[in-house]
């Protein structure tokens, strides 16, 4: 039996040549479902990491209570120093604490090739503290800026996917000037961000306090005590968060948007491609069906058919699944794109094709290529051999 | 027999293959036509507003507002009737479910827009109630709002003085749009700026998002705006003035790149269909040369033997695309109902226009090729097997 299935599956296999067309619609149906498929999916990957990696586990966000996001938040000058007093906060070199009241606003810079749209970009005033807190961060053109100056550094992701902030050049905002004079790079969602000292920000946007404090905790118990001495403190009403909480609350309404239309758009294109490869395999059982019952007729069971048509299904629905996550791969891993992120300002991301994608992607295939040999192969074993010999 | 029974008797002759072959093209345009609206919805949203408005916000972002105080120096503009404004009051509804809910003058609101209508008594209501709201049809039907309720709205911005952010509002009216377009377009609520101003302890007071200027003519948009923004060069408060049409654009166009990646699923799902659909009119065609040879020697023309293999993709493509595009405006629909207008993805009469040329693109790209090859046919080769 074993030797009977192997034989029908080898000749059926070594046939497909002969029968190109139908074996190419299966091929290019299963390479369409699982490059979509991997496509979304990694743009859905790529968004994610991106905004993950930005927080860290030993930090804290503090914000005004009920603010889901910096850009809500508002907290002024007076709770920004007593935050920053609390116990539980880390000690910088300079033996102050490792903390930073961050002020975002937004301004509006065009897209590479758009004329007249601007789009939300964050502009980020901080403290010097900012920059120990963030150790990632790293400055790979030109400078920081000067405190106390209108001076800008860029995210390295603006630069990807905007115009009109190249170092060197002057970015309008509230009727005066101000000099980007340096590019930064730090591999998460800051590089989508113009930063400045916060004290020149609130003074250009007519604002005193600040929208976030970002602190570094001293140890595991940190958070615990920080939260329960500000909770004691009256004059304050406030979140806090770890960064890395904040960051991956931040990714949950794009991970639901893309997970469904990923879902709603594979779904129906396998149903599609499903009835493709039905098509296909009935059209291959037909074409070999003299070959099958003439060895049918010399003593093949029927059982080595069946298997010889599901292997076939399954190897071209394979084939397929590797060629449309290879297209997927080529075309779009690493590629940067940029949408609206919770901040309601732009968050540059590249597509991340990952290893678990492809895996899921062809699991997909095998499945599709199950369902669409099924009942060809079925067909081919049942037909009566005297039938299948009469015809042309 | 017609020539039309000969077509369509020729389709059912593979019963299985055709019908799978339709599914094939079923769920192809079901996915075209919810796609396609998706990305109208990214592209031509704004189709339905005039160009009589133009809309004044901050020139650095319209997140930075703007004092209330330039109002009249705008509306002392030539060509500019009537002034509006509006601010984003950040609402929430519930646990975490965000609302288009405004902060806007009710009567200047009211001239500005007049797409919108409710009766003139609710009007009223809204503009001497201090704590008034007025919702959206769309709106008030999905949370089942009555007039006379107090609404229940949190703020993710504004706390009030006593620093709570949890606001309350009367329901004093609920408006509808004036035709289908404005309809769609009722998933908002607006709040009292009287009030709002007062009671918010956030250091916002006297400022807005946007300025809404009804023009006397459309014509005056150019030079209105550039009257506008030149008005204001060099202070703090700079501005950007822009057509409403061009505004919504450019909210939408924020979005980004997903409207990009929606094309190249399109252009995915398009080429595979085309294969499929295409395999199996060449399929049909072959094997069915030795009778087209008989046709052919019938004495039907050269012509009529590519006609009849035309027709036959053109069924196909038609039953399939007509049946997809149905059943995705009713899941659009759904889907659309299902979120209370927050996503618009029912398919409106410009999908279908677009559905339709696809529908033909298709047939004859799939179909010309076996045709021609039916039209080329030698008899004797033909009958002969060669």
């Amino acid at each position: 039996m074993l030797r009977q299935t192997f034989a029908i599956t080898s000749l059926g296999v070594r046939s497909i040549p002969e029968r190109w067309a139908p074996s190419l619609v299966i091929v290019i149906g299963l390479a369409g479902v699982v490059g979509v498929f991997t496509a979304l999916l990694a743009m859905r990957t790529g968004f994610e990491s991106t905004i993950k990696a930005t927080g860290r586990a030993d930090a804290v966000i503090i914000m005004r209570g009920g603010s889901d996001s910096e850009i809500n938040s508002g907290l002024n000058r007076e709770q920004t120093d007593i935050i920053e007093q609390q116990p539980g906060i880390a000690a910088g070199a300079d033996g102050k604490p490792l903390a930073s009241a961050e002020m975002t606003v937004i301004a509006e810079l065009l897209r590479k090739n758009d004329v007249k749209n601007g789009a939300n970009i964050t502009v980020r005033g901080v403290e010097t503290a900012a920059f120990a807190l963030r150790p990632r961060l790293k400055i790979i053109a030109g400078r920081i800026f000067t405190p106390g100056l209108r001076e800008l550094i860029v995210g390295s992701g603006v630069l990807r996917q905007f115009q009109g902030a190249e170092v060197g050049e002057q970015v309008r905002m509230r009727g005066s000037q101000w000099t980007v004079v340096g590019e930064f790079e730090s591999g998460d969602s800051h590089d989508s961000e113009l930063w400045c000292d916060i004290n020149v920000a609130r003074s250009t946007f007519g604002r005193t306090g600040a929208s976030s404090v970002l602190a570094a905790l001293d140890g595991p118990g940190g958070l615990a005590r920080l939260k329960s001495s500000i909770a004691a403190e009256p004059r304050l009403n406030v979140d806090i968060q770890s960064e890395q909480e904040y960051f991956s609350g931040q990714t949950k309404q794009f991970r639901q948007q893309i997970g469904f239309l990923a879902g709603l758009v594979t779904i129906i294109m396998a149903l599609g491609a499903v009835f493709a490869a039905l098509n296909s395999m009935y059209a291959a059982v037909a074409a070999r069906g003299k070959e099958i019952a003439t060895l049918r007729a010399i003593g093949f069971g029927g059982f080595p058919v069946v298997v010889s048509v599901m292997v076939e299904a399954l190897l071209l629905a394979l084939a397929g699944g590797l060629l449309g996550a290879l297209i997927a791969y080529t075309l779009f891993n690493n590629l940067s794109v940029s949408t609206l992120g919770q901040n309601f300002t732009q968050v540059v991301f590249n597509f991340r094709v990952t290893p678990g994608l492809v895996l899921n992607g062809l699991i997909i295939a095998v499945i599709i290529g199950m369902v669409g040999g099924l009942l060809p192969a079925l067909r081919a074993a049942r037909v009566p051999v005297t039938r299948s010999l009469r015809e042309q | 027999m017609t020539k039309s029974g000969f077509v369509i008797a020729n389709m059912f002759r593979k019963r299985t293959r055709t019908i799978l072959t339709l599914l094939s093209v079923i769920m192809a345009f079901v996915l075209f036509g919810l796609l396609q609206s998706i990305n109208s919805m990214f592209s031509a949203g704004a189709d339905f507003v005039g160009a009589t408005r133009l809309m004044t916000q901050a020139r650095v972002s319209f997140t930075q507002p703007l004092p209330v105080s330039m109002l009249p120096k705008l509306e002392s503009i030539p060509g500019v009737a009537r002034v509006a404004h509006s601010m984003w009051f950040g609402g929430i509804w519930q646990e975490n479910t965000p609302l288009f809910v405004f902060s806007v003058d009710p009567l200047r609101y009211r001239d500005v827009y007049p797409e919108y209508v409710m009766p003139d008594a609710q009007w009223q209501a809204f503009a001497h109630t201090r704590t008034s709201m007025v919702a959206g049809k769309l709106l008030a039907d999905q949370y089942h709002w009555k007039i006379g309720q107090k609404i229940p709205i949190s703020s993710n911005i504004y706390p009030q003085k006593n620093g709570s952010k949890s606001w309350a509002f009367d329901l004093v009216g609920i408006f509808d749009g004036k035709d289908d377009a404005w309809r769609r377009q009722t998933n908002v609520a607006f709040i009292n700026s009287d009030y709002f101003d007062e009671a918010n302890g956030f250091n916002a007071k006297g400022r807005t998002n946007f300025f809404i200027l009804k023009l006397t003519d459309s014509q005056h948009a150019e030079s209105v705006s550039k009257t506008v923004d030149a008005m204001f060069e060099n202070s703090p408060d700079e501005t950007k003035t822009q057509t409403e049409r061009d505004f919504n654009l450019g909210f939408v166009k924020q979005v980004g790149d997903i409207a990009l990646i929606v094309d190249w699923i399109l252009f995915a799902v398009f080429f595979t269909l085309l294969l499929v659909v295409g395999n199996t009119m060449a399929q049909s065609v072959r094997e069915r040369i030795p009778e087209l040879a008989v046709l052919k020697t019938l004495g039907f023309s050269d012509g009529s033997v590519l006609g009849f293999v035309l027709a036959e993709a053109f069924a196909l493509c038609l039953c399939g695309g007509l049946v997809g595009l149905l059943l995705a405006t009713a899941l659009g629909a759904m889907v659309e109902k299902g979120t209370g207008g927050q996503f618009q993805v029912a398919l409106d009469a410009r999908v279908w226009l677009i559905g339709i040329g696809a529908i033909v693109a298709m047939s004859i790209l799939v179909g010309l090729l076996p045709a021609l090859r039916a039209r080329r046919l030698r008899i004797v080769d033909a009958l002969a097997g060669r």
